[in-house]
């Protein structure tokens, strides 16, 4: 009794050994067996190493990969970031880090370059990355080769034997259905020159930021029970035709509340009429520019003015 | 291509394409072929004949490097090592050998053919397994070869699955030959088909087979198919050859009493 009034007294934020859950969630001999995984990962860039993956506190395709990689490699003194969709205040980003803030005592962040680990599963933040930092993507398919080729023991045989013919075949149907390769996301790259990846569901225009990135690349997948990774500094080629070569989406308009042209810009439909607007995917980015004075079309403005435009 | 691998290719037209020592399979008790042996020049076609359940198909597999035999060697002239026992090359080897110098036909077109992906890129799929990274090449390329099927162009971008049955297995038949193979295989490419698409293929392979030189072994039921399209027989029975030689020797004068049975048994209008 006295023993559990004990036990109740300890906070789940303190780092002693009685807390109720082991530091960053997992248990350690669970976090030391990824830790391992990613080392191979890390030593064969772009191969895919399977893991024991455990049953997480959230379903499958909400990031468990991710999340485990995370806690693996978290340390208390982690600052963490985590996006979804590029944006920091959505409900799976907010969940995630609040959950990491909990279990690992580690400070959260917005600031892409205050950050040390970034969770991410759609994009790379457009503030380019740097030495010791670490991108954590989780991945709903880590075989590229899958939608071609359902057999498990023939798709690891064409990594073995390095047979990527299939890939182009998806490219082919690409330029044959649209007159160019109009993959937009998880578009296949291969790294090292040896191991065909499936870059997690980032958009192609994110493609480029993995090439000879500084910062360290980690993919998992929970459900599919796959870990990989890019190690910086290490080639990055997105798959082509000769005479198709990649391509990065490009948009004729600019962000319409920071003014943008270089950032990966949303769609976002404002009415039933037709009226649209572009926005900054990446939050942070975009929330910066215009601290730093930069004004879309659509950007706020004095409360004054939304006043009298109200009573026009 | 360098010169002594120019001189090598001039050997090897004096080896057998195919040699084939001794093979058996034994599937546990059941023997799947016993004892097989024969040798293939580049540019024949042998065809072999049997009733269900006489070991043909399980010979097919085992020459195509798809089930290693219980004993015995397949002995193949491969453009890149000479001439090898397949099951002696290591498996990304072989592969890539069945990739560039072989092709294989299946009974069912669906069995041979991608069916989420488009006829056209069925087609040119074996020209970006070798490494062709050009789509304008290979988009002409598989037009080239579907039109030498004679298959309604304008279909090139559809699915095999809103083909009719005669169409996939011509799409199968030019996505197996459009790489130059030096040996295909054919697993009763027409059994499936009704009789009217039947002769039409049957009179389209035989063209192609004789334009390209190509070598082919033909499994087959139908005497007919074998009457047209091969060069030589071989009969099986229970797992085993019992008579061998040119076809129309085989077919116009059968000496063992099942080969003049098979033969007889054939309807005749």
């Amino acid at each position: 009794m006295n023993a559990q009034a004990n036990d109740a007294a300890l906070t789940a934020t303190s780092n002693s050994p009685e807390r109720y859950y082991t530091y960053g969630y997992l248990d350690e001999q669970t976090k030391r067996m990824i830790r391992r995984a990613i080392l191979k990962a890390v030593a064969i860039p772009g191969y895919q190493v399977p893991f024991g993956s455990r049953e997480m506190p959230v379903p499958y395709g909400w990031g468990t990969g991710g999340i485990q990689l995370t806690a693996a490699i978290i340390g208390p003194d982690d600052v963490y970031k985590c996006i979804d969709q590029g944006a920091d205040d959505t409900t799976n980003a907010v969940s995630i880090r609040r959950f990491f803030a909990k279990v690992a005592d580690v400070a959260t962040t917005e600031d892409t370059a205050e950050a040390t680990i970034i969770q991410s599963r759609h994009r790379i933040p457009e503030h380019p990355l740097k030495d010791g930092q670490i991108m954590v993507f989780q991945v709903p398919q880590p075989e590229p080769l899958r939608g071609l080729e359902p057999r498990e023991m023939e798709t690891r045989a064409m990594h073995a034997y390095e047979e990527y013919g299939l890939q182009y075949v998806s490219l082919y149907e690409n330029v044959s259905a649209f007159g160019r390769i109009a993959a937009t996301a998880g578009y296949p790259v291969m790294v090292d020159e040896r191991y065909l990846m499936s870059p997690s569901p980032i958009p192609k225009f994110d493609n480029p930021k993995l090439h000879n990135s500084q910062a360290l690349m980690l993919f998992g997948a929970g459900r599919e029970k796959r870990i990989y990774a890019i190690p910086p500094h290490t080639t990055v080629r997105s798959l082509d035709f000769e005479d198709y070569p990649f391509e990065t989406q490009k948009w004729e308009e600019s962000c319409a509340l920071c003014a943008a042209d270089d950032s990966y810009l949303d769609e976002v439909v404002l009415d039933d009429q037709g009226q649209r607007m572009f926005v900054c995917s990446d939050s942070h980015y975009c929330s910066d520019r215009r601290a730093q004075g930069f004004r879309g079309p659509m950007a706020g403005h004095e409360l004054v003015d939304i006043d009298k435009d109200a009573g026009q | 291509m360098t010169m002594t691998a120019h001189q090598e290719t001039i050997d090897q037209a004096d080896q057998p394409l195919l040699r084939v020592r001794g093979l058996s399979k034994h599937y546990g008790m059941i023997t799947g072929c016993r004892d097989v042996s024969f040798e293939m020049r580049p540019g024949e076609v042998l065809g072999i004949v049997g009733e269900s359940g006489s070991g043909k198909t399980t010979l097919l597999n085992c020459l195509s490097g798809r089930l290693p035999p219980s004993q015995g060697r397949v002995e193949f002239n491969a453009s890149r090592h000479g001439l090898v026992d397949i099951y002696d090359l290591s498996e990304p080897d072989r592969r890539r050998m069945q990739r560039e110098d072989w092709g294989f036909v299946h009974q069912n077109p669906r069995d041979g053919l991608r069916m989420r992906v488009s006829g056209g890129a069925n087609v040119a799929e074996p020209l970006m397994n070798l490494g062709r990274r050009h789509y304008g090449d290979m988009r002409q390329a598989s037009l080239d070869w579907l039109n030498r099927v004679e298959l309604d162009l304008s279909r090139i971008d559809d699915k095999p699955r809103t083909y009719s049955g005669g169409m996939q297995q011509r799409v199968q038949i030019a996505r197996n030959l459009i790489h130059a193979p030096r040996l295909v295989f054919m697993d009763e490419p027409t059994g499936g088909l009704d009789v009217s698409v039947q002769a039409r293929l049957l009179d389209l392979m035989r063209e192609l087979v004789r334009d390209l030189g190509l070598a082919a072994i033909l499994v087959t039921h139908d005497m007919a198919v074998a009457r047209l399209m091969a060069d030589r027989l071989m009969v099986m029975k229970s797992g085993a050859v019992v008579e061998t030689g040119l076809t129309d020797q085989v077919l116009d004068d059968p000496q063992h009493p099942y080969t003049q049975l098979l033969v007889s048994s054939v309807l005749q209008i």
